[in-house]
């Protein structure tokens, strides 16, 4: 068995077929339609290299390097990422349709692992991989053309393929339409991609990759452009009002599905999965591992846009958040900004539910306890007070007016007034409930307008305000309670309907 | 830290000796003896079998070094760095040497030889009278933890050698710094990777996820992976990373050791 595997292993076969010259070469048949040859610029994210002019296919001679760095994955951790071109995430690659790509593999001497690159926008076998794996300190060439335009990934497809991948080894290559794409005045480099820590989120220090969690898909990062935090603040993505900007998303996975997603922007126009087939008018667009989205949009507000993955944890826990800055003028006719800012309460408790019991419940208890606490129970005038001193200032003030002291010779006083200290404690409930009609004489000066019955005020409220009334402003009388109020709303004919209800 | 590496060296000369001097009579200096065991391949044809039998065999207990290949290159002048065909070694042969005969200061004497292709390495094993290892013996020989003979059981371990692999490494330390394993060998991870005499029949495309080439078969292993496997994941980086090569290659990482019969 042994002997049969050194017999067929031979390696001096290989290099006595290859003769004595290094470099490995293959011939190829020279296409027709190319046209001259140029050197593709490829830059880093967030960054895009500038729109194709040209109107015919050329030669183009793209480089990348393979370099294990170590880098900032978060503020005071590192990670050892494994990359194309020294980032995660790699360089963007962008060529035209029909042209005929020379490509160039670089494994850094110093690596340590054979690492190649299987590019999504190559047909045939492997996309590339099996011709460009490449051994540290080694190079490969292979040429392709690009066939199909898109916005594809490319990625490493080396064993362990997911730990290749899961340490940054992924990009975007445009393949531009013959035709080119729509102009716009920004385009942008985004991609997503998790990573599986040792340790926890935020957990200091060098971090390593750890095989349990990547194969249970429990990434503690999910970042766009290999780090949190790559897309915010000074490093924010930028444009000013009126703009028309376009991101090539990207999703190097290597297990999670992207919910891309722009907080306060709607997609005007998203190429989905990089597709030839635009849609229009989208919210969030999903993102396949190995897959890419282009999507447009024009910016008409100021302010900050959040790039996000909207499985929101992984944006506001694991660092899937980016930030586009909006500079230029308000337009409050397409964005308002706070026009109202005001308490809301919510609804009551719905009658008879489960809520409702309870604090029906919780009402009897603390009902109980002030009853059977005497220094509670002797404050509870002072509480009314309080109480319907808010009743009076909402409902009575507008004629009463704030101290009580009525209008002259329309609206009668309250402070001070002999009229109320005739009255008893069942006129007081009957006048708030039925209102009053007729002449009165109050302090000495004749009255004779229409009190209107504020019956709506429920019995507590109307048991504070007379309470309120009555102890102040040189009034004398007891507490009213509701149970005196209720009594009297019960034997009082139906009043007539309130008017201001 | 310093305490427990200390403490290591001094004990390991001790478990070294006692090994080497069970198998006292077959056992040359500088080599430890690996029993009979089995090796389970990582990638394996449909119809391989799932064990191979390893006889028992001796390896060197460290990596070859820049002064042991110095002294090789000394006694075969056409292995100088001068001399050599490119046919055997590629441009990067001994390329961190400072010249044919002298190491130099990117080449310390107490350092793995690297840059050295896998025919240098199976010609200085001649010389010695020793020849590489098998890819079986050495995957077995390596599986061993310092504490027992299935490493792959040994988690920490697994960690330890998985956290080497993702770590790129400008500078190499001196042989013989780590912990050695259960059958007294040293460094046979944490320090550079190294040829075995048949290190490209394990795969021979660079298209891990499956293949449509001859080779097709040797991918149904990957393509059958199991949660077992996973612990062997290590395994899986050798073999991509030996599948990578060509006998002529030099590479910044890769050196290598000697084996003998017994």
């Amino acid at each position: 068995m042994m002997a049969a595997l050194f017999a067929s292993a031979a390696p001096g076969l290989n290099a006595a077929e290859n003769g004595a010259a290094t470099p490995r070469t293959n011939t190829k048949p020279n296409d027709p339609s190319v046209v001259g040859a140029e050197v593709a610029l490829v830059t880093h994210a967030p960054h895009v290299p500038p729109p194709i002019t040209r109107k015919t296919p050329a030669k183009v001679i793209v480089t990348l390097e393979v370099k294990e760095v170590v880098r900032r994955l978060a503020d005071g951790v590192d990670y050892i990422f494994w990359t194309f071109g020294g980032e995660v995430p790699g360089g963007f690659i962008r060529i035209r349709e029909g042209d005929e790509v020379e490509f160039h593999l670089n494994n850094h001497q110093e690596n340590k692992m054979p690492h190649n690159i299987d590019l999504h926008a190559v047909t045939g076998p492997g996309g590339g991989a099996t011709s460009s794996f490449t051994a540290p300190g080694h190079s490969s060439q292979f040429s392709f053309k690009a066939l199909n335009p898109g916005l594809y990934v490319y990625h490493c497809a080396t064993a362990p393929v997911g730990m290749h991948v899961g340490n940054g080894m992924y990009g975007l290559i445009l393949v531009e339409p013959k035709e080119g794409l729509p102009p716009v005045d920004h385009e942008y480099y985004v991609m997503q991609g998790e990573f599986y820590t040792t340790g926890k989120y935020g957990d200091p220090g060098l971090q390593g990759f750890d095989m349990d969690k990547a194969i249970d898909e429990r990434p503690p990062y999910v970042v766009f452009n290999g780090a949190v935090g790559s897309l915010v603040g000074d490093k924010a993505l930028t444009a000013k009002v009126g703009d028309r900007i376009r991101l090539f998303v990207g999703n190097g996975g290597p297990n999670l599905t992207s919910s891309f997603h722009v907080i306060g922007e709607i997609f005007d126009t998203v190429y989905p999965e990089a597709g030839a087939q635009p849609t229009h008018n989208v919210q969030t667009t999903v993102i396949p591992p190995g897959g890419a989205a282009i999507v447009d949009f024009q910016v008409q507000v100021p302010g900050t846009y959040i790039l996000v993955d909207h499985a929101l944890f992984r944006a506001f826990n694991k660092g899937a958040l980016g930030m586009l800055k909006v500079d230029g003028p308000p337009d409050l006719l397409v964005y308002s900004g706070k026009e109202v800012d005001a308490v809301y309460l919510g609804k009551a408790a719905e009658a008879g539910s489960e809520a409702e019991k309870k604090v029906t419940a919780l009402k009897a208890q603390v009902a109980e306890e002030i009853k059977s606490n005497p220094k509670i129970a002797g404050l509870t005038r002072e509480i009314q007070v309080q109480k319907g001193k808010a009743v009076y200032m909402q409902t009575c003030f507008v004629c009463h007016q704030p101290e009580g002291q009525g209008v002259a010779g329309q609206i009668p006083p309250l402070a001070k007034s002999d009229f109320l200290s005739t009255l008893t404690k069942e006129d007081y409930i009957r006048g708030v409930l039925l209102g009053r009609t007729g002449q009165i004489v109050v302090n000495g000066a004749t009255y004779n307008g229409i009190m209107v019955p504020m019956n709506y005020l429920n019995d507590e409220d109307i048991a504070n305000v007379l309470t309120y009334v009555r102890g102040n402003w040189g009034n004398s009388g007891d507490a009213v309670t509701p149970q005196e109020v209720a009594r009297i709303r019960q034997e009082s004919p139906p009043p007539p309907q309130n008017k201001y209800e | 830290m310093l305490n427990l590496k200390h403490r290591a060296r001094v004990v390991l000369p001790l478990i070294c000796a006692s090994i080497v001097g069970a198998g006292a009579a077959e056992t040359p200096r500088g080599m430890a003896r690996i029993p009979d065991g089995v090796y389970r391949p990582f990638y394996r044809a449909l119809n391989d079998p799932v064990e191979v039998p390893v006889r028992a065999f001796c390896l060197d207990v460290l990596p070859v070094t820049n002064g042991d290949f110095l002294e090789f290159v000394r006694a075969n002048p056409r292995w100088r760095r001068s001399q050599v065909k490119r046919l055997f070694a590629d441009e990067s042969y001994l390329k961190d040497w400072a010249g044919d005969l002298s190491l130099g200061t990117n080449a310390p004497a107490n350092v793995p030889a690297t840059f050295v292709s896998w025919f240098a390495a199976k010609a200085y094993a001649q010389w010695k009278g020793k020849r590489l290892p098998t890819v079986a013996e050495w995957e077995y020989a390596a599986s061993a933890s310092p504490t027992r003979p299935d490493g792959e059981n040994d988690s920490e371990f697994t960690r330890r050698v998985l956290e080497w692999y993702s770590t790129p490494t400008a500078t190499l330390p001196p042989v013989g710094g780590g912990r050695p394993n259960v059958w007294g060998i040293h460094d046979l991870h944490g320090l550079v990777w190294e040829w075995a005499a048949d290190f490209n029949t394990a795969m021979a495309t660079g298209d891990a996820r499956g293949d449509t080439s001859p080779d097709g078969q040797l991918f149904c292993g990957a393509g059958a992976q199991d949660a077992t496997n996973l612990k062997n994941y290590p395994a899986f980086m050798r073999y991509g990373f030996r599948s990578s090569l060509k006998a002529e290659y030099c590479v910044h990482n890769l050196g290598f050791r000697c084996a003998k019969d017994l």
